[in-house]
């Protein structure tokens, strides 16, 4: 199990490990599952009532798939806890915030007051996400 | 035009100020260059043979002329006293300091620019029709939906960093003037039989290593659903387009191996979803925008007459001139294609000169064209000689739109690090020889494209003539590709065999043009020679 | 020889590595033999330079160095197509140089 070095949450951490996508498959009752950049997160989408943890791997910083498999997961309706792993850097957490992550553990620790400044930097945003954000369209229009 | 209100003048700021902040950490030491690399791209900034680059958008090709004059500031600020238009309607800047640009992304924001997005994995600036509200032949100005997706693409939280590029391109109008099928996503807003307006979306086209012409995948997307339809199309590329190989990784490979019809089914089962998830602005965001294109106060008495008397004149209105919807107007191209010259260049003296041009004749708009152009598209008829007389003062009056000498040319090896061959002086060699015999006029409507590499900026599979440059073991070689076209009846262009060194590819040009001369029959373009007669005559003409 | 080029940082101005600094001025360039990996990780560590790498040249016949590939003879003369804003923009033939 990795650290978050930031939590968005009340609730208690989960304890277990996170299991891969395809021994989830196999281990019904596990409550905590990793998503590699290849799977696919709509697998777990007949599940979300169990799970409590969705851990998603970045091995490279440049490979966004892992945002997408968050927006599926929260579109979808899961409320449990949606960590960023790996390679998560300081000039990406705040999209990955908008895209439902409400956890993250980079394998580099990030310097606290330049993530301070990441998370306020927007005052506005284009785009509707679950976030619960107002996108400037909606403001625009009352 | 459109104009930022408060909120997008906050975003821009706010990217310039988050821009500061990434350089100063860069040159701290606390990011490292891999780490900064993408970030800058994203920005606009690459590293390239002789200083950092940095391209600045123009959104859909379309910029004020109080925005042509800070260009032309920046030119002589923070560079060396030019520009380069892009063959994407954005300008670029060859000398550019790193410590000096979050300054210089400040210029630009204070007259509403940014070079957001205008580089890196992500979805860039959209293009559009050059003629977009002006010409005879469209249904709708595109602008306004090219607006309302730049605006949902800009700091999109899911695409920051797809498996490579994503190009968009709006058009309104039976003819394509901006190569639309060439695009990762083009657009055609569209009527259908019901005479509801709506957006007809064609995926999965590009140029580069693996050209391919994008199939419609869709005919009819209602306006109140383009951002979803088009958010359903970049999370299925997002999640599955090829990430294990970049020459593999733009949106048309995806497309093409799985087959447009299961693409297709894939993007209309997210859409399904997406359209549950009240991500689609309302149609009055589209309403407000629309409000920011309306025509301009044309004055409804101008007339149509011309005085050709002088004669020199009256070939630049027969050449750089196209009809414009409103009686009394045309609209008027400036070519940056001065002969000898390179292709797209302006100096800051000539972008003030297109500026005030802009203001005293065109309603204080100009656009950047695809073929590195500037088009004033709402000229009176009765201003054109005055506007000529201007341009002819400032080198701009070259009277050879769509001729040879309106040659397109990526910056190649003079400029790019990723080039293999050097494009201008091609570019200028051609454009001479064909100036100086004569032959430019004669030969008419010749569209010739040079590209320094596989990368294909500079279009060649989309030329009539196509030149490519590649590297034969440590010297510049050029290969001839005959028969492509953008546009409605997009074609790519095939290369004819063995390549050519600078002086034999420009041998090379003139013999296949020679061929069309011969062989041309009423009416025809060299195109149209080529279709009727076949690459054989021409091979035979050129390697022979 | 061995020779070792890249942008500097700030500027991105292209430079040459001397021995001890970096230089605008090909001719500067010193062979650096199997040095290369070392010097460059320890430059791009210092932050002077950016982009970095090691070329093949040889020393011309009148002392100049040339690099092996043409995109480093641009590189280390400036644009071809404007001679104006070459390191030798006094000399109608320089772009001759680097084909
Ligand atoms: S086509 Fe190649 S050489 Fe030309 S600008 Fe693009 S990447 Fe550079």
């Amino acid at each position: 199990m990795v650290e978050s070095q930031y939590r968005f949450r009340d609730d208690e951490p989960v304890g277990d490990p996170a299991v891969t996508v395809d021994s989830f498959a196999e281990q019904s009752n596990a409550s905590a599952v990793r998503i590699e950049p290849g799977d696919d997160a709509r697998e777990l989408l007949p599940y979300l009532e169990q799970l409590r943890l969705v851990e998603v791997n970045f091995p490279a910083f440049t490979d966004g798939r892992g945002y997408s498999a968050a927006r599926v997961l929260r579109e979808a309706g899961y409320t449990g806890e949606l960590r960023a792993v790996g390679e998560v850097l300081v000039d990406q957490i705040a999209a990955l915030r908008r895209c439902g992550f409400d956890s993250f553990a980079p394998d580099k620790p990030l310097d606290p007051a330049d993530v301070d400044s990441a998370f306020a930097r927007w005052p506005d945003v284009y785009q509707a996400t679950t976030d619960g954000r107002v996108p400037i369209w909606s403001k625009r229009h009352g | 035009m459109y104009r930022y209100d408060q909120y997008d003048q906050a975003m821009v700021d706010t990217r310039v100020a988050e821009f500061r902040d990434q350089v100063e950490r860069r040159l701290s030491g606390k990011l490292a260059e891999e780490h900064f690399r993408p970030l800058r791209l994203m920005n606009g900034l690459y590293l390239q043979l002789h200083a950092y680059m940095l391209r600045v958008a123009v959104p859909y090709g379309t910029l004020s002329g109080a925005q042509m004059h800070v260009l032309a500031d920046i030119a002589d600020k923070y560079d060396r006293g030019y520009g380069h238009f892009t063959t994407r309607q954005n300008i670029q800047y060859n000398w550019i300091k790193l410590e000096e640009t979050p300054d210089l992304l400040a210029d630009l924001a204070a007259v509403e620019m940014h070079a957001i997005q205008t580089s890196g994995n992500c979805i860039r600036n959209i293009s559009s029709d050059q003629y977009a509200g002006a010409a005879a032949d469209e249904l709708i100005d595109p602008r306004p939906y090219a607006e309302l997706l730049r605006q949902w693409s800009s700091f999109h939280p899911e695409f920051c960093t797809l498996p490579r590029k994503f190009k968009i391109c709006v058009i309104a109008s039976d003819t394509d003037r901006a190569a639309m099928k060439l695009h990762d996503i083009g657009i055609r807003i569209i009527r259908n039989d019901a005479g509801e307006i709506g957006a007809a979306f064609y995926v999965g086209g590009g140029m580069g290593r693996t050209p391919m012409i994008a199939p419609c995948i869709r005919e009819f997307v209602p306006l109140d659903q383009l951002v979803t339809y088009s958010e359903a199309c970049l999370r299925v590329y997002n999640r599955y387009g090829r990430r294990d190989n970049k020459y593999k990784a733009r949106i048309k490979i995806l497309v093409h191996e799985l087959g447009a019809a299961e693409y297709t089914r894939q993007v209309e089962e997210e859409f399904a979803h997406l359209k549950t998830q009240g991500i689609e602005p309302p149609i009055a965001e589209l309403e407000r925008i629309k409000t920011y294109f309306a025509d301009p106060a044309f004055d409804a008495d101008a007339s149509d007459a011309i005085d050709r008397s002088d004669a020199l004149f009256a070939r630049w209105v027969d050449r750089n001139t196209h009809p414009h919807k409103q009686k009394g107007y045309a609209i008027a191209t400036i070519s940056l294609k001065p002969v000898g010259g390179i292709p797209g260049d302006a100096s800051a003296h000539q972008m003030h000169v297109m500026a005030d041009l802009a203001r005293d004749y065109s309603f204080d708009e100009c656009r950047v064209t695809h073929a590195q152009n500037i088009v004033l598209a709402h000229v009176r008829k009765a201003d054109l000689y005055a506007l000529w007389q201007k341009l002819v003062a400032a080198d701009l009056a070259t009277a050879n739109l769509d001729t040879i000498g309106d040659i397109i040319a990526c910056p190649g090896l003079d400029y790019c690090s990723l080039a293999n061959a050097r494009s201008i002086p091609v570019a200028q060699k051609i454009s001479r020889r064909f100036a100086e015999s004569g032959k430019e006029d004669a030969i008419g409507e010749l569209k010739l494209k040079i590209s320094g590499c596989i990368n294909a900026c500079g279009h060649h599979h989309a030329g009539h003539i196509g030149i490519l440059g590649v590297d034969r073991k440590g010297t510049e070689n050029y290969q001839l590709l005959l028969g492509g076209c953008e546009g409605d009846d997009t074609s790519l262009g095939k290369i004819t065999g063995p390549g050519f060194d600078e002086d034999g590819i420009v041998d090379a040009v003139e013999k296949a043009t020679d061929v069309y001369l011969a062989q041309r029959q009423e009416g025809e373009r060299f195109l149209d020679t080529y279709r009727r007669i076949g690459v054989d005559i021409f091979k035979e003409a050129i390697y022979g | 020889m061995k020779i070792l080029t890249g942008n500097d940082l700030k500027t991105g101005a292209v430079t040459w590595w001397t021995g001890y600094d970096w230089s605008l001025h090909v001719e500067d360039a010193v062979d650096v033999g199997s040095e290369a990996d070392a010097i460059l990780a320890r430059e791009e560590g210092a932050r002077r330079v950016n982009a970095s790498y090691a070329i093949d040249a040889v020393r011309d016949t009148d002392g100049g160095v040339r690099p092996a590939h043409i995109k480093d003879r641009i590189r280390a003369l400036g644009p071809t197509v404007r001679p104006d804003l070459t390191l030798k923009p006094a000399d109608p033939n320089a772009g001759n140089w680097v084909i």
